[in-house]
């Protein structure tokens, strides 16, 4: 069932997923209530709730969402205005390929968290700082899908275009290749949330904000308060998932609508 | 006008220990203007390499190709080309697809499509102006596939058996509506297949190629009238005539 491109599921699909998490919650409190009997080691979903329920009074979460999505957001940018260039010149162009890749292969096993010394003596305790970390966790994805999908464009179409009068290469790269690569692009892009997202709590733990999602579960850490750590863990998902979602249902659906009838 | 001349033409790739392989030798063929001229030849006897010249998507060897008196250089919107496969851009509605000659071009949106909506309907495929390709069957793509190529209004169109995967009825049918649309637009026609039964229902000369390396066997005129009945006696004839050339003459030697 669709409407208005985003997918409804009736209450008859979802129940076997929703009973799953109703059976987590409940064995979850009775773990915490009966067994644990100890907040500090495992808070139980009362606990959080109330957690929750407190630091939304304080306003707290929507600042942090706020500083976080700003990290992000410059990290992903960063990512896109980067990767996406290399990755066509590479894809494009055997000179480009033969002259980066090494460097590329060289750089992109190197976990992002091992940039943050650098991040910090280069940018300070700045948002630039865990944007850069950030980054460095989602430009590969976006480089190396764009670069694969540039590769994978069919000679016959740049063939078909030159016999229509598209013979100058950036003609032959905005009209041909990257509309032909625009479904490779896109799922790097959202590999690199994916990644990006994950590095998003340890950039943020060196103290680049007072603020943020990442920022303030150590906080609570440091304060041990458990219940408000989870409260950061379940936010932290969520909008994970969000983030995936658009990708699944807005962006598939309204760019690559061309792609619904092909075997891919 | 449509009046292509091709004097002496080779081509020869390099093969892996050095030597090359020759796979046209001294090419020479005149087509006249509004003819339908059909390549025959099996597989490997490098009829592809020869339209690909004429396209101007590769460089000859040696030799020249003149399309009324231009030598050709390169593609131009003078010759317009039908693919083997599939070619039509899949992230493009049919209508964008025709248009996208024009668009190239730099031709306002509203004129564009205006010129490539008359040529939708002229391959009949009006009901699906805004369909993707995917959602085609064989047959239609390659008609829109003619609609492209035909949009930009060229003197010359190159078909690279376009019909090889369609089943034999819509191929039929995708033949006889060629010659229609050839009827209506007078374009000068150079098509290759490897189909004896094809050449001799579409075209007013049968150029026969040998195997590799490909040389001109024979040219065939068909004199026979349109539209031509498959069925009949003096069809048949024809068919047996190249049928004895080829296996005679044109064979691997």
């Amino acid at each position: 069932m669709s409407i208005i491109g985003i997918r409804v599921h009736t209450i008859r699909e979802q129940w076997p997923g929703a009973l799953a998490i109703v059976v987590a919650l409940i064995f979850w409190e009775c773990y915490a209530a009966f067994i644990t009997r100890n907040s500090f080691l495992l808070p139980g979903p009362a606990d959080v709730l109330l957690a929750f329920i407190s630091l939304a009074e304080k306003g707290i979460l929507l600042t942090d969402f706020e500083v976080s999505m700003t990290h992000f957001a410059i990290g992903l940018i960063l990512a896109l205005i980067i990767g996406i260039p290399i990755g066509i010149a590479m894809g494009w162009n055997r000179r480009a390929d033969e002259f980066l890749n090494p460097l590329i292969e060289i750089l992109r096993p190197i976990p992002p968290l091992a940039w943050i010394p650098f991040a910090i003596i280069w940018f300070g305790f700045t948002p630039v700082s865990a944007g850069f970390v950030i980054f460095m966790g989602a430009v590969f994805p976006i480089l190396i899908n764009t670069y694969a999908g540039f590769q994978g464009v069919s000679r016959i179409f740049v063939e078909a275009g030159r016999m229509l009068g598209c013979t100058r290469t950036l003609d032959q790269i905005r009209y041909i290749a990257f509309p032909a690569a625009l479904p490779s692009v896109v799922s790097g892009i959202r590999i690199a949330t994916g990644v990006g997202w994950m590095c998003l709590v340890a950039a943020e733990l060196f103290g680049v904000s007072n603020n943020g999602l990442g920022k303030d579960l150590w906080f609570y850490y440091d304060l041990h308060q458990m219940d408000s750590v989870v409260v950061y863990m379940l936010i932290l998902g969520l909008i994970g998932l969000a983030i995936d979602m658009v990708f699944r249902y807005y962006i598939d659906r309204h760019f690559l609508k061309w792609r619904t009838g092909e075997v891919a | 006008m449509g009046k292509l001349e091709i004097l002496n033409l080779n081509q020869s790739f390099p093969r892996d220990d050095g030597t090359r392989l020759a796979v046209l030798e001294n090419i020479s063929l005149e087509v006249q203007d509004e003819e339908f001229v059909c390549i025959l030849g099996s597989s490997g006897c490098g009829k592809t390499t020869l339209l690909r010249l004429i396209a101007g998507l590769d460089t000859a060897g040696s030799g020249r190709v003149i399309l009324d008196g231009e030598e050709i250089r390169g593609t131009s919107p003078k010759v317009g080309m039908v693919f083997q496969e599939y070619s039509l851009f899949p992230w493009r509605s049919v209508i964008d697809n025709i248009a996208f000659g024009l668009e190239m071009r730099g031709i306002a949106k509203d004129e564009r499509y205006r010129i490539a909506e008359r040529y939708l309907n002229l391959v009949n495929l009006s009901q699906f102006r805004t369909s993707y390709p995917s959602e085609l069957s064989g047959g239609m793509r390659q008609r829109v596939a003619v609609a492209r190529a035909l949009a930009l209004d060229p003197v010359l169109l190159l078909m690279d058996e376009p019909f090889g995967a369609l089943d034999a009825q819509t191929r039929n049918m995708l033949q006889k509506e060629l010659l229609d649309i050839w009827e209506a637009t007078k374009k000068t026609i150079v098509f290759i297949t490897h189909s004896v039964d094809e050449a001799v229902y579409l075209s007013d000369r049968i150029i026969v190629l040998t195997p590799r390396p490909g040389r001109i066997c024979r040219i065939f005129p068909v004199d026979l009238p349109r539209p031509r009945d498959r069925t009949s006696p003096e069809f048949a004839k024809v068919r047996r005539g190249v049928l004895d050339l080829i296996n005679q003459n044109c064979a691997i030697q």
